[in-house]
């Protein structure tokens, strides 16, 4: 207590009765825990940031629990609530988290301080689970700190009481913010909270977030944002922990050339679960978990308790096994990134992480979540699947040892988002435009808002926003003789909050495990629920087909209604279901380090034998590129022609990049035939024989590699492109235009009886310019097109091209051509497909 | 007949014979019967959007144009003595009612000089008024029946299930809306623009023909691909 007064001595000192708690507790407060209450007492709004295990939730609700307890006694509404007098002064303090596990966590260890220290403080959580009867309570009492979802927030405002229960708020915590501003959702909060501003102007925040590239941008989210300039949110760093032991695991096997299980490497993380407490073995896909999880016990000998948790599993499964986490019952957890963020679980002391790290900050937030005594180091042993992640692996934990940070920067709010937004003002209360673009504006996602975009998006909600103005009698809200916008029927209302979110997920259908049948008997229906699977994987196996999930070997055996009917298999060769979960992009940061290293043979020293001998040869054969260099082979192999570039940019990148270069080399006839991409590389071949044109100069590198692609090109393809349709979808459902759930009915989309598809191509011939279409095109150039990152490297390697025409494969394009066939080979389905299943029977019957 | 149509008709992957006539199936979803001069289409659903919006989804008002000018086009392109809309022309009964301006007239210029079938089905039951045309439960030409609800009958022609197979191929999936047929009954893909299909191993399909012995011609750009249903996935 003392050390830390001296240190910070304009603080001021914390209540006697929390001091004699922290006491009690064998705890001093920390620097920056007192920091923070000094700016909150003095007004202030701030970020701050500090590591796990750094006391950061209790440094949140430090100023709270001060100023209630200093608030004192004071009743002003006495209120009987049957068995104990209630004591409301209306609710101070809102705790908004991105996971309602992590509300929940929250308001339990938050009843410690409160209970031993006796303090008059009412805490409550509010989550999609609460029942209607508390909500409607919670509104007329609320209680004086209350956690919830940045949904649940959307929610509450959207109601005419809202100016009511926020009117005394005096305080906003935000937990995970780094997490919350990188999605759709972290818009929604930010429009949520400049409604806030004007309900109840007298409120501060306070942001918790880990280590970000730039906290400035999240000191602007924190605070409304002036018509011109810009405000922050003051900044807290509290001291950074012990620095993390980072290792990549030398593996005495065989290194593969691609792939990502990883299996290789079995034996030695079992090596290291068994010699650790509690290991977190995290990975990347879901589909990576289920094998993992799978081998891992097929290799427990020893009956180590290990479990497996993933999103897709139930959601009762995935309590179990926290709970057992927490303790201290598990030797080990298989995870994705469903294990990144929340609450502490036991004492883990060890963090595997399996395959590619993927970027800087993603892997330090993950190290962080082992052991949470900042004093002492955290472990971490990073396992690279194939020999391209070695090299990411290596960079990897150089940037962890400088701290390099590379989140992605603060996004520009979303349309569809706005316009779920603005309908939920007009359900909450009649609004002015004039006053609601003001408000708007202080949200700093939106802070750029053009006035036009905010009226298109309001016509959008009320009449669709065609410009064949043919819905007028159809509006959702209208504008009143008195200037004010209102819903017109409150139907109108109750289908808002019915579809309130940003959160599309892949449509998802329910897996149930049910005993095997013997053919043609009926399904027997119920069953135990196992978790959800992406519908369209199911659309892919046949009856019969076998897959693995929920760790186990499973069997399709029907689909009911909105439910995958599964028996237990004793099949050894399952199909593993490919999720599309999880596959993050590698960041632009750790690419351009990849590329250092690559073009330093000296570093290359820090490499295990067998890649440094690949790169040497590869060297040797054909060349390893200056770090701002694309390098471009082409060789023959089997009758076709390749051509490999190695741009480091990511898989989504490099798709969109391959859909785009084949209608080039099409258009250059020369008859490209598919193509293939993973993170590091993308390969495409054809009957063409590409460096031969090259050579007669009659096709040129630097033209195939022009950034005019991402013109006429890219039009053409998104076009009919899948990705861009699913784009689409995703920001139709958000805007409303498509409602997931109609009042009475829950129908999921499986029987909607409109395809979006279907809007987007109507749309996109009528009326090129809509909103929506707007939106979709926003999200592609940063989501699953990635073309914002695509258009950067088109620039970057502008006059930076270096060919070489080599007469076979080179070794560097060996991980990427073994992609072949074990990946899906892209191209939009097509009418070729169709054609070629159609000649494949005809020469089956015919032979 | 315009050239295009005159290569679809020489090419023998698009026909199909029912009952013993030969039928011209466009990739575009019609069927054309050169004989009679006899254009078909199924499941128009004009005015969908306009019937969402009246329900709070405000779905773009473009479909019944798009869906018109598809129609215009084929109409060219084969220059029909008769035409037949083979029920659910309309998504609702307000449909007729609710048609812009521009829309009832290019639909009052197809009509001209030919004739205009229009077959009742569960979304339009009534006849309406302002949409020229004669109206009928079922039409028999020859040797064909053409109704809005599959009954089974030889030589029937029917809509309503709006068709759908999906192909799998090299691990990919492909899904088109298409004719499903066996060699005595059809039923035609959904011509509307914002219609949805159903999966021709869906049961009703099995119930129709009996077994999972029909052909699912799917639409593709230039031509119809023909799988044998048992070849097509479920979804």
């Amino acid at each position: 207590m003392e050390p830390a007064r001296d240190l910070f001595d304009t603080s001021p000192a914390l209540p006697d009765v929390f001091a004699r708690w922290f006491a009690s507790r064998g705890w001093q407060p920390r620097l920056h825990q007192l920091e923070l209450l000094a700016k909150a007492k003095a007004g202030r709004s701030v970020l701050l940031i500090a590591p796990t295990g750094g006391g950061k939730t209790l440094a949140g609700f430090l100023p709270t629990l001060v100023e209630l307890s200093e608030r004192g006694l004071r009743p002003r509404n006495l209120k009987s609530t049957g068995r104990t007098l209630a004591r409301s002064q209306g609710l101070h303090t809102l705790y908004i988290s991105p996971l309602k596990a992590l509300a929940v966590d929250i308001a339990r260890n938050l009843e410690i301080p409160v209970q031993e220290m006796g303090l008059p403080v009412r805490v409550e959580t509010r989550t999609g689970d609460t029942p209607t009867s508390k909500r409607q309570r919670q509104r007329r009492d609320p209680p004086d700190i209350l956690l919830t979802t940045p949904e649940q927030l959307a929610l509450l405002l959207a109601s005419a009481d809202a100016p009511y229960l926020f009117g005394t708020l005096r305080r906003v915590i935000l937990d995970e913010l780094h997490s919350l501003v990188t999605s759709k959702r972290g818009d929604l909060l930010s429009l949520g909270l400049a409604r806030l501003f004007v309900l109840s102007p007298q409120f501060t925040t306070i942001g918790l977030s880990a280590t970000v590239a730039e906290p400035d941008e999240l000191c602007r989210f924190l605070v409304p944002q002036p018509l011109s300039g810009e405000a922050r949110a003051d900044l807290v760093v509290a001291q950074a922990g012990a620095q993390p032991i980072v290792t990549m695991l030398d593996t005495e096997e065989h290194l593969p050339w691609a792939g990502h299980s990883a299996r290789h490497a079995l034996g030695e993380i079992y090596a290291h679960i068994k010699t650790h407490k509690t290991t977190l073995v995290f990975v990347n896909t879901r589909s990576q978990a289920e094998f993992l999880f799978q081998e891992l016990w097929r290799a427990n000998d020893d009956n180590l308790a290990i479990a497996l948790h993933h999103g897709s599993l139930d959601v009762a499964q995935r309590r179990r096994v926290e709970d057992a986490m927490a303790a201290g019952k598990l030797r080990a957890v298989v995870c994705t990134s469903s294990l990144d963020l929340g609450v502490d679980w036991g004492d883990v002391d060890l963090v595997i992480n399996v395959g590619a790290p993927k970027g800087s900050s993603r892997l330090l937030q993950r190290i962080g979540r082992s052991n949470h005594r900042l004093d002492e180091p955290s472990e971490a042993v990073l396992v690279p699947a194939n020999r391209f992640e070695v090299l990411e692996c290596r960079v990897a934990i150089d940037a962890v040892a400088e701290n390099a940070q590379d989140t992605p920067p603060l996004r520009t709010g979303a349309l569809d988002v706005l316009a779920q937004h603005i309908l939920g003002r007009a359900c909450g209360e009649p609004f002015l435009a004039d006053q609601l673009y003001a408000e708007i504006r202080a949200a700093a996602p939106y802070s750029g808002l053009a006035r036009s975009d905010f009226d298109a998006t309001v016509d959008f909600v009320a009449t669709g926003g065609y410009a064949l103005k043919a819905y007028e009698r159809f509006a959702k809200i209208r504008l009143g003789k008195d200037g004010r916008w209102r819903i017109t029927h409150p139907r109108v209302a109750q289908r808002y909050r019915m579809n309130v979110g940003t959160i599309v997920e892949a449509d998802m259908i329910k897996v149930r495990l049910v005993r095997s049948r013997r053919s043609g008997a009926v399904v027997p229906r119920g069953g135990r629920l196992l978790g959800e699977v992406e519908e369209y994987f199911i659309e892919t196996l046949r009856l019969g087909d076998t897959f693995v999930f929920a760790g186990e070997i499973l069997k399709y055996e029907a689909l009911v209604e909105d439910e995958v009917y599964v028996s237990r298999s004793d099949a050894t060769d399952p199909k593993v279901p490919a999720y599309e979960g999880g596959k993050f992009p590698l960041s632009t940061y750790l690419a351009a380090r990849v590329r250092a290293l690559l073009a330093k043979p000296d570093a290359w020293r820090a490499l295990p034998d067998q890649v440094r001998e690949w790169l040497e040869i590869q060297q040797w054969r054909s060349v390893l590129p200056k770090a701002g260099d694309l390098l471009v082979e082409t060789f023959p192999r089997a009758a076709k022609y390749y051509l490999v570039c190695y741009p480091f940019e990511g898989r989504l990148a490099h798709q969109t990049l391959g859909m785009l270069l084949t209608r080039r080399l099409e258009r250059a006839r020369l008859r490209p035939l598919g193509f293939v991409a993973n993170e590091y590389a993308l390969a495409v071949w054809g009957l063409g024989d590409v460096a031969l044109r090259i050579a007669r100069s009659e096709v040129s590198l630097a033209q195939l590699f022009d950034e005019d692609m991402l013109g006429d090109d890219l039009e053409a393809w998104l076009a009919e492109s899948a990705l861009m349709k699913r784009t689409f979808r995703s920001c139709a459902i958000i805007a409303g235009l498509i409602e997931k759930r109609f009042p009475g009915e829950e129908k999921s989309r499986r029987q909607l009886t409109i395809s979006t598809d279907l809007v987007y191509d109507v749309l996109r011939k009528h009326q090129p310019d809509h909103i929506l279409l707007r939106a979709a095109r926003a999200d592609a150039a940063s989501g699953l097109l990635d073309i914002k990152r695509l258009g950067e490297m088109l620039s970057r390697i502008r006059g930076r091209i270096v060919h070489k025409a080599l007469d076979h494969v080179s070794p560097l394009s060996v991980p990427v051509l073994l992609e072949i066939g074990r990946e899906t080979v892209y191209g939009e389905a097509s009418d070729t497909l169709l054609a070629e299943a159609a000649d494949e029977l005809i020469k089956e019957a015919m032979s | 007949m315009t050239q295009a149509a005159q290569n679809l008709a020489e090419s023998e992957g698009n026909l199909i014979v029912l009952a013993g006539v030969p039928l011209l199936a466009d990739p575009r979803g019609a069927l054309y019967w050169a004989e009679q001069g006899l254009l078909v289409v199924a499941d128009l659903h004009l005015e969908k959007g306009s019937s969402f919006a009246a329900r709070g989804q405000l779905l773009p008002p473009y479909d019944t144009a798009t869906t018109l000018a598809r129609l215009s086009h084929l109409i060219a392109d084969y220059a029909p003595h008769c035409i037949v809309a083979l029920g659910d022309s309309f998504h609702d009964g307000g449909g007729p009612a609710r048609l812009g301006d521009s829309d009832r007239e290019s639909l009052r210029i197809m009509q001209r000089g030919r004739e205009w079938i229009w077959i009742t089905g569960n979304h339009d039951p009534e006849p309406a008024d302002g949409i020229g045309g004669s109206f009928t439960d079922v039409f028999i030409a020859g040797a064909l029946t053409f109704r809005h609800l599959p009954s089974g009958a030889t030589g029937e022609v029917s809509g309503h299930l709006h068709p759908v197979a999906r192909i799998s191929h090299r691990g990919r999936a492909v899904s088109r809306r298409c004719f499903a047929a066996d060699n005595t009954r059809m039923v035609m893909p959904a011509f509307g623009s914002f219609t949805g299909g159903l999966n021709v191993r869906d049961a009703a399909f099995a119930d129709l023909f009996g077994t999972l012995a029909f052909t699912a011609h799917l639409l593709g750009d230039s031509r119809v691909y023909s799988f044998a249903a048992r070849r097509c996935l479920p979804d």
